[in-house]
């Protein structure tokens, strides 16, 4: 199958590239930009006039909901909605049921991502068995049944000779921890940042310190034991300046954070709204600014869906009752471009956050339009705005929080391996 | 702001009422004008007006209690409603039903106002999303988040006492941050325009940015109290002991506990309130509580009152419509 995409804008933050140029493509590669390959002949023309093109998106974390949960959304259903968003590779954390901590998990998530054939997936380890936090995981054997890292994924690892123990396992398996920073003890029951909102609603808090300290914790140990450290989900500004400073320090770490928390704070619960149920918590807007500040500085490598879709029983109950996370990979591309237009951050940052730098975190081939790379690729029209409509969601989940929201930007296609597995008209 | 556009219908009155936060001034006023006049019926020899006559009121309590349950039935009986008790923690709920699930089986049943006592915040917020159009909720407290019918009758007490609520200095002591009592306390204080309000515990029992309620914190009894024209205590609950928030008792009550000596700090005719059940000993000194300053007692029967006064109100209906009161 050859493809010629034209007229195209190419934005590629990998490659500093930006600007009008033709994209070939040969069974499933991107073989040239611009220089038409001698003797090519195109079985499909995409016009991208007018049009941006962008390699496709690299999501850090993302729940698709199988095995376990089938009854809040497929593999199929929620690959659909992530490539509608031009989204093409898809991290997903090892919290399914059960655990992905034996390799027939792993096998299991293959078989899906096989079956859908829209996006690459690339499962986490469990860090402990059943993320428990008490015994280390097969952390070898299931890198070599194809995990990418090691996560316990929002579950706490109380125990800090055990994390220390699965740091120093898990760097020499090679393998970069995921890690998510909530002190257990500390979170305490908590649903909501713990501040005005949650005094005035009476919602028990999660104190700031439940994620610096658990951070502060962690860096220590990525210290001690070099591991290859890749924080998720920041929510808080002083994180973002502990992690800087780890960076500064010359560890090796990253982070990432969710596109909710850049847009939304504490107040949007407004009247118990559960579909800001959220973990970790949204806090207010000097938080939110600073993690904004945090991309900007680069920082922050990485901005992900953090898709949680949900069944509607799942956020019917007083919000505490209710299960946390929102139905959110349709709409990372575009809410991106909402923080573009405001101004908040710049186009190319923000496309590398969703490209390149979590790429790169993965230490996948993936996230640039470089000649020789897969031909994932993502056409926007940047010149469109669409209105978040519940009813209309491709997920299976329907609990977004940005109901009613006018966002900018619509993808016309999404290509997974050379084929279309999106197209607007 | 919380409870408003789902509180009031569209012409502005009282559908449920889930909190006072965010409710007009002349509306709580109103409440306890209303109060006011029903006040008189449980006085009399036949206590009953045909107000809510045919109507079936449901007391949905997914938390155990006594009084509050209580007061609410005589309240409706008192208003010639039917009236129905459902113990739902022991009941559909623990069968596995959803709260939504039980609430539209009770729906299919007629009910036209739904009591609700919950232990999480928020949940008649949520129930008073869920029902039909034509049926009312009340709060009867939910979680840590509000109890907005013990607050109305506090103000009740108060202003029975003080007749005015605009010079005053009130002190709310105790487990603020567990506690619905004290934050519908707060917003119903802050609304009918005292002129301070403060709250005084050890930092444990206070949430976090509380002086955004615009509340006065102290730390230390003497100090708070120093002035006062009302002292409103809270129950503290043994569970507190527990966990890292207190040490004990016995330190609680040598720090926070009010006894005749600490009241001496406040003005004379303070009175000194408490939604009860008492804690003797603990929060408070027996002969305070059993003494001249206190309204313990009288809480509980304007309790009555102003519940019927807020059952009515969301019904629709008036002390005026009924011939035997006016």
């Amino acid at each position: 199958m050859r493809i010629v995409i034209e007229n195209g804008r190419l934005l590629d933050p990998a490659k500093k590239l930006d600007g009008k140029q033709d994209l070939y493509i040969v069974d499933g590669k991107i073989v040239s930009l611009k220089m038409k390959p001698d003797g090519f002949e195109s079985d499909l023309q995409i016009d991208a006039k007018d049009k941006v093109v962008l390699p496709g998106l690299v999501d850090l974390c993302a729940r698709l909901r199988e095995p376990g949960y089938a009854h809040k959304a497929t593999f199929q259903s929620e690959c659909y909605a992530a490539n509608s968003s031009g989204i093409t590779s898809i991290c997903c954390p090892p919290d399914t049921k059960p655990v992905i901590d034996t390799t027939a998990v792993v096998d299991l998530i293959h078989q899906r991502t096989r079956d859908a054939n829209r996006a690459n997936v690339y499962p986490l380890a469990a860090l402990t068995l059943g993320l428990k936090g008490e015994h280390l995981a097969e952390m070898d054997t299931l890198r070599r049944a194809g995990c990418i890292g090691v996560s316990n994924g929002l579950a706490p690892i109380e125990n800090t000779e055990v994390l220390r123990r699965a740091f120093e396992y898990a760097h020499s398996c090679g393998l970069t921890v995921y890690f998510f920073a909530e002190d257990y003890s500390l979170k305490n029951n908590g649903v909501v940042h713990e501040g005005p909102v949650s005094t005035r609603l009476g919602l028990p808090g999660i104190p700031e310190t439940a994620e610096t300290v658990a951070l502060s914790r962690a860096l220590l140990l990525v210290e001690q034991t070099q591991v290859k450290a890749h924080f998720c989900r920041l929510s808080t500004a002083r994180s973002v300046s502990m992690i800087a400073a780890g960076q500064e320090q010359g560890l090796p770490v990253t982070a990432d954070v969710s596109i909710c928390n850049l847009h939304l704070t504490e107040m949007d619960i407004a009247d118990y709204n559960s579909d800001c149920h959220l973990q970790p918590p949204l806090r207010n807007e000097r938080d939110r600014k600073g993690l904004i500040e945090g991309i900007n500085k680069g920082v922050i490598a990485a901005v992900c869906s953090d898709h949680q879709p949900h069944d509607a029983d799942a956020k019917a109950a007083p919000f505490s009752q209710t299960e946390a996370g929102a139905s959110t990979i349709e709409h990372l591309l575009p809410l991106m471009l909402h923080l573009v237009n405001r101004k908040e951050i710049k186009l190319e940052q923000a496309i590398a956050a969703l490209t390149s730098q979590p790429a790169n975190i993965l230490g996948i081939n993936k996230g640039t339009l470089a000649a020789g790379s897969d031909a994932d690729i993502c056409i926007l029209d940047l010149d469109s705005s669409n209105n978040v409509d519940q009813a209309s969601l491709h997920s299976a989940g329907k609990n977004t929080p940005f109901k009613g929201w006018e966002l900018p930007g619509q993808v016309t296609h999404t290509l997974y391996n050379g084929n279309v597995v999106f197209n607007k008209n | 702001m919380t409870g408003n556009k789902i509180q009031l219908d569209t012409n502005g009155n009282l559908k449920h009422f889930l909190t006072t936060e965010g409710l007009s001034q002349s509306l709580l006023r109103s409440i306890l004008d209303h109060a006011e006049s029903f006040a008189s019926v449980g006085e009399r020899a036949v206590k009953k007006v045909p107000l809510l006559r045919g109507k079936t009121i449901a007391n949905l309590f997914f938390e155990p209690s006594t009084r509050t349950r209580t007061t609410f039935e005589l309240a409706a009986k008192r208003l010639s409603a039917d009236i129905l008790n459902l113990n739902i923690s022991t009941s559909a709920t623990s069968k596995g039903e959803t709260l939504s699930d039980t609430l539209h089986t009770l729906e299919a049943m007629h009910c036209d106002m739904f009591v609700v006592r919950h232990a999480n915040s928020g949940a008649a917020h949520y129930i008073a999303t869920q029902v039909a159009p034509h049926i009312s909720v009340i709060n009867a407290g939910d979680g840590r988040h509000a109890h907005p019918t013990q607050a109305m009758l506090d103000m009740f007490t108060i202003r029975r006492h003080k007749k005015t609520f605009e010079n005053l200095r009130v002190a709310i002591v105790g487990d603020i941050l567990h506690s619905r009592v004290a934050r519908s306390e707060i917003h119903a204080l802050s609304t009918l325009g005292v002129l301070e309000t403060r709250i005084i515990a050890p930092q444990t029992l206070i949430p976090k940015d509380v002086e955004n309620l615009g509340v006065q914190v102290f730390h230390d009894m003497d100090e708070g109290l120093n002035g006062v024209d009302v002292v409103m205590m809270l129950r503290l609950q043994k569970e507190r002991m527990r966990g890292a928030l207190l040490p004990s008792e016995y330190e609680y009550f040598q720090r926070y506990g009010l006894t005749s000596k600490r009241l001496e700090k406040a003005k004379s005719d303070v009175i000194v309130m408490h939604p009860g059940p008492i804690n003797r000993g603990v929060e408070i000194a027996s002969d305070v509580a059993d003494g001249e300053r206190s309204v313990i007692l009288q809480q509980v029967s304007h309790g009555i009152a102003v519940r019927m006064a807020v059952m009515a109100m969301t019904m629709g209906r008036s002390p005026e419509d009924s011939g035997t009161l006016a």
